[in-house]
């Protein structure tokens, strides 16, 4: 039976040159981030994961107190439960594609399913840096999958996949993780991604979060021109620290 | 003073090089990772009493290990009353070439730290792998050929070492004397040449050998790490 999910956040971030406030409650089982290059995307990921030490504030998932600076409550990324997907992937280059995907549970079987799944079943003996950018991608997001999280981040998870297979993969994931009880937080510039993964989307930008529709992030209207509007606002110093956002 | 035996000397420098680059590890890890990856009060002075052996006088750097290490230094009389007594033994010279080749040790690990993205690490932390198991399965593996590379700079270093190991260890024949004590012995030795030359190549062979292990450890490292030349 799938547990009551409820996310909510107040996280006071403080870079050297600005701030941000973030402030967030939702039910939405998908979650989509989306906002201007440098608006503090990933920091809000990485913040979720439990990876983000100068965010300061409170964090609670489904009734668990992740963060409570006030209580001096932190639990730490391994016990949270998160699959974090980072944009450039981050495979362990030590280790071959079979390895990376069994990193948290090694299990022969899963591994096999999650490489045919992914479409990567033939590169299961290669290493890292023999991948293209979208086999990375792929790798990554089974590694995570495989973890058995409760809540999946991902960071732009598809830019690297051609349009085809982009669909193929979001629309499997969004079955697999609604099987599995899964939950979503992304971030993507990709509209279709959105559209096919996200059930609520909250514009990031100015330091601010602001729920918005999903439809009219599919249909694209609202958010470019939101965009186009915050574009200004990001902050210098995400925009220089967020090494891989486009 | 008695002649000095060549191959006395070149096993005993390989063994002294041996144990500075196995006993130092535990420190230079420790030390290199500090100073790469945290911030704290007092890093500067510590990074400053790292590198102190580099450009100190070999001898001063010799006399104040003596001077910490002797009967009446302030770890050497605790030793004492244990029944040990370090200076001018084995351990002496270890100690000496150790502390002498501590800088490079901790440089190349420090630099493999920082050439490492932290986010490998925090990658395995989602993954519900805690710190210490993450070291021991991302980071240590990822690192190992720079750590290899810093180990093997050390053991090149406690080859050429003279100046701290004459003071605190001396210059005794098949315990201390190693092939930098064993050829200035020779030189002022009348029959000295031909023991002096086969120590010459020794040390020229050993040093080659070390340095050319280095530097395909280091390429090793940056091809491990995926990094090229000018990343």
């Amino acid at each position: 039976m799938a547990t009551e999910w409820r996310l909510e956040l107040v996280l006071d971030i403080r870079f050297e040159s600005c701030a941000m406030r973030l402030e967030l409650d939702s039910r939405a089982r998908a979650l989509a981030i989306v906002g201007p290059s440098g608006a503090g995307k990933s920091t809000f990921l990485r913040a979720l994961a439990g990876l983000e030490r100068r965010a300061r504030g409170r964090i609670v998932a489904a009734g668990a107190v992740w963060q409570d600076d006030a209580c001096h409550i932190h639990v730490p990324a391994w016990q949270r439960r998160v699959g974090w997907v980072p944009q450039d992937a981050l495979l362990f280059p030590h280790l071959d594609v079979r390895r990376n995907l069994g990193y948290a549970h090694p299990d022969v079987g899963e591994v096999q399913s999650m490489a045919e799944w992914l479409e990567i079943a033939p590169l299961l003996a290669r290493r890292p840096r023999r991948l293209s950018g979208g086999e990375r991608q792929r790798v990554a997001l089974g590694r995570a999958l495989l973890s058995r999280p409760r809540l999946l981040l991902l960071d732009e998870p598809f830019a690297a996949l051609d349009r085809p297979l982009r669909g193929r993969v979001a629309a499997r994931l969004a079955s697999f993780c609604a099987e599995r009880d899964i939950r979503l937080a992304l971030v993507s510039h990709y509209e279709e991604d959105v559209a096919t993964l996200a059930d609520e989307t909250w514009m990031l930008a100015g330091g601010r979060l602001v729920p918005l529709q999903a439809q009219s992030v599919a249909g694209g209207e609202q958010p470019r021109g939101l965009a186009a509007q915050t574009r200004n606002a990001a902050c210098p110093a995400l925009a220089s620290r967020t090494r891989t956002e486009p | 003073m008695s002649p000095a035996d060549p191959a006395s000397a070149i096993r005993l420098s390989l063994q002294v090089g041996l144990w500075c680059a196995v006993l130092g590890l535990p420190a230079a890890l420790a030390l290199g990772w500090l100073l790469a990856r945290r911030s704290f009060p007092g890093k500067a002075l510590l990074g400053t009493a790292v590198l102190s052996p580099l450009v100190l006088p070999p001898v001063v750097t010799g006399f104040l290990l003596l001077e910490l290490l002797g009967r009446r230094g302030l770890i050497g009389r605790a030793l004492e009353v244990a029944g040990i007594h370090v200076p001018f033994t084995f351990a002496a010279a270890v100690l000496a070439a150790m502390v002498m080749g501590m800088p490079l040790y901790v440089f190349a690990i420090r630099t493999v730290f920082e050439a490492l993205d932290p986010r490998y690490e925090e990658v395995s932390w989602t993954l519900g792998v805690p710190p210490r198991r993450t070291f021991l399965r991302v980071t240590l593996p990822l690192l190992l050929p720079g750590i290899g590379a810093g180990a093997t700079l050390a053991f090149a270093r406690a080859l050429g070492e003279f100046g701290a190991t004459a003071v605190l260890a001396g210059n005794v024949e098949g315990r201390t004397r190693t092939i930098a004590l064993a050829v200035y012995t020779l030189l002022g030795a009348p029959d000295g040449a031909r023991a002096t030359r086969w120590l010459v190549l020794g040390s020229l062979a050993l040093s080659c050998g070390s340095l050319a292990a280095y530097e395909a450890l280091s390429r090793w490292q940056r091809r491990r790490l995926e990094l090229r030349h000018g990343d």
